[in-house]
């Protein structure tokens, strides 16, 4: 792991990993995409509009995954002080919240139809909320401190105290939401899912994930090459 | 040398400190009892003046300002003494950050935040509180509100240095309050609906005793990080 800790050692395995990661992104989504939209089934309650869970579940399952993506980096740069994997947090964040907003937006579109409304207080929604707000926070004080280096330890700190949170903020959430609302709420994981909806879900899942990596990825070289720049820049301006 | 050092004294003297400051003339103790009051008189305003309505919303109320009260005064924990230069005394001594931290969060409570738990009675009975629940108000705001003191130090000290980071404290602090608060109003809500409260108030116990753990710790990585 350390001898990632090199920028250029990082740069030469993300620049091998690229082009199979954008390989079976592509690949992936077009064939999850053609099962999802054409060979699935309608579903015998929803009709169409279960489609919509193909975006809606890989988005929910990577709002999860990129939070412990972020929660592993910090943690690595806070004991390793690892420099690259400071980066890794501030990289994977911005990812992970647009899939949390994704899941979100997505998950209103399917309840307007559904339950009659764009948002119900169900336990799992209301508990990605609370995620995409953990995840400002930890945008917010990377943007908010100063100093690069002391910002991304601040936030890495703020995000591994969130990741013990996450456990209880679901827990809490889905206890609050039994009580207040018995039942009523339509859960899409009652039934256990027929292969041919299955199987195009794990695709775009597939496809999800690539895409990350491949967006990952280029964060990643992005940000590496700007602290290179910051770094000749202010050896140029001293002369 | 250490050994001449009595860290409880030193614990004590941080502690009695904070406390002073928090009473002393514009310190956080009366401002926050201020907003607590003003805060819950305003929603009657909002939401009408039906007692059932007041009942019915009495105990999320008041949980939610005691809530905004504690981050409004946790604002400036560490930030008066870390531009001063005193914090870096502080972290000199032989307690180390770690026990500062939790002598300034115990001083907190026990100055700002024990005094919204006195007066929340007597809020209660303008909200028109169930008649069976103020044991429960006063029991579910001592278990739960260290852990507001305890998770809001974190976000105090991580963003110390930032001069104006009040906003940006909230937007850390105010997802990890949801447990705290969820379980908070259960409690009294419970004893108002006739059913056992217990459950609430032991996992209420639980956050605390989580964040009993992991505040002063992660607040005294905070400030070092911003001391260096």
């Amino acid at each position: 792991m350390h001898r990632f800790a090199n920028p250029a050692e990082f740069n030469r395995l993300a620049d091998a990993i690229l082009p199979w990661a954008k390989i079976i992104m592509a690949a992936a989504f077009a064939y999850g995409l053609y099962l999802a939209l054409f060979t699935s089934p309608p579903d015998y309650q929803q009709g169409e509009s279960v489609r919509i869970m193909y975006v809606h579940v890989p988005a929910a399952w990577m709002s999860m995954f990129t939070y412990m993506v972020v929660a592993a980096a910090s943690f690595t740069a806070l004991v390793w002080r690892h420099p690259v994997a400071l980066l890794a947090g501030k990289a994977a964040a911005p990812i992970g919240a647009t899939f949390t907003a994704l899941a979100l937006i997505t998950g209103m579109l399917w309840g307007k139809p559904m339950w009659g409304t764009y948002w119900v207080w169900d336990g799992r929604l209301t508990s990605v909320l609370v995620l995409f707000f953990l995840y400002l926070g930890y945008m917010a004080l990377w943007r908010g401190l100063d100093e690069e280096d002391k910002a991304g330890r601040a936030a890495s700190i703020l995000a591994l105290v969130g990741v013990v949170n996450i456990p209880i903020i679901k827990f809490s959430v889905d206890w609050w939401n039994t009580l207040h609302q018995p039942s009523s709420v339509m859960r899409m994981d009652g039934p256990t899912m027929p292969a041919e909806m299955l199987w195009p879900l794990l695709t775009v899942a597939l496809a999800f994930k690539a895409y990350f990596i491949v967006v990952f990825l280029y964060r990643m070289k992005l940000e590496i090459n700007l602290r290179k720049l910051t770094v000749l820049s202010s050896i140029e301006a001293r002369g | 040398m250490s050994g001449g050092v009595n860290t409880s004294a030193i614990f004590r003297a941080i502690f009695m400190r904070d406390v002073r400051l928090a009473w002393s003339q514009g310190g956080t103790g009366t401002m926050a009892l201020s907003f607590f009051l003003i805060a819950v008189t305003l929603f009657p305003f909002g939401v009408g003046p039906e007692p059932q309505t007041l009942a019915r919303i009495a105990a999320g109320v008041i949980w939610v300002v005691a809530l905004l009260a504690c981050l409004l005064s946790l604002d400036r924990l560490y930030q008066a003494d870390y531009e001063d230069g005193s914090l870096d005394d502080l972290a000199l001594s032989p307690l180390g950050l770690t026990g500062v931290a939790a002598a300034k969060i115990l001083a907190h409570w026990v100055a700002t935040i024990l005094p919204l738990v006195a007066l929340s009675p007597i809020l209660g009975m303008l909200m028109n509180l169930d008649a069976g629940a103020y044991g429960m108000l006063v029991l579910s705001l001592l278990v739960g509100t260290p852990a507001l003191s305890l998770i809001g130090s974190v976000g105090a000290a991580l963003t110390v240095s930032v001069r104006r980071g009040g906003v940006l404290m909230s937007l850390l602090v105010l997802p990890l309050y949801v447990p705290t608060l969820i379980f908070g109003v259960g409690a009294i809500d419970a004893a108002a609906g006739m059913t056992d409260p217990l459950p609430h108030l032991a996992f209420l116990g639980a956050v605390t005793l989580v964040a009993l753990v992991i505040g002063p710790i992660a607040s005294a990585a905070a400030l070092k990080l911003s001391l260096e």
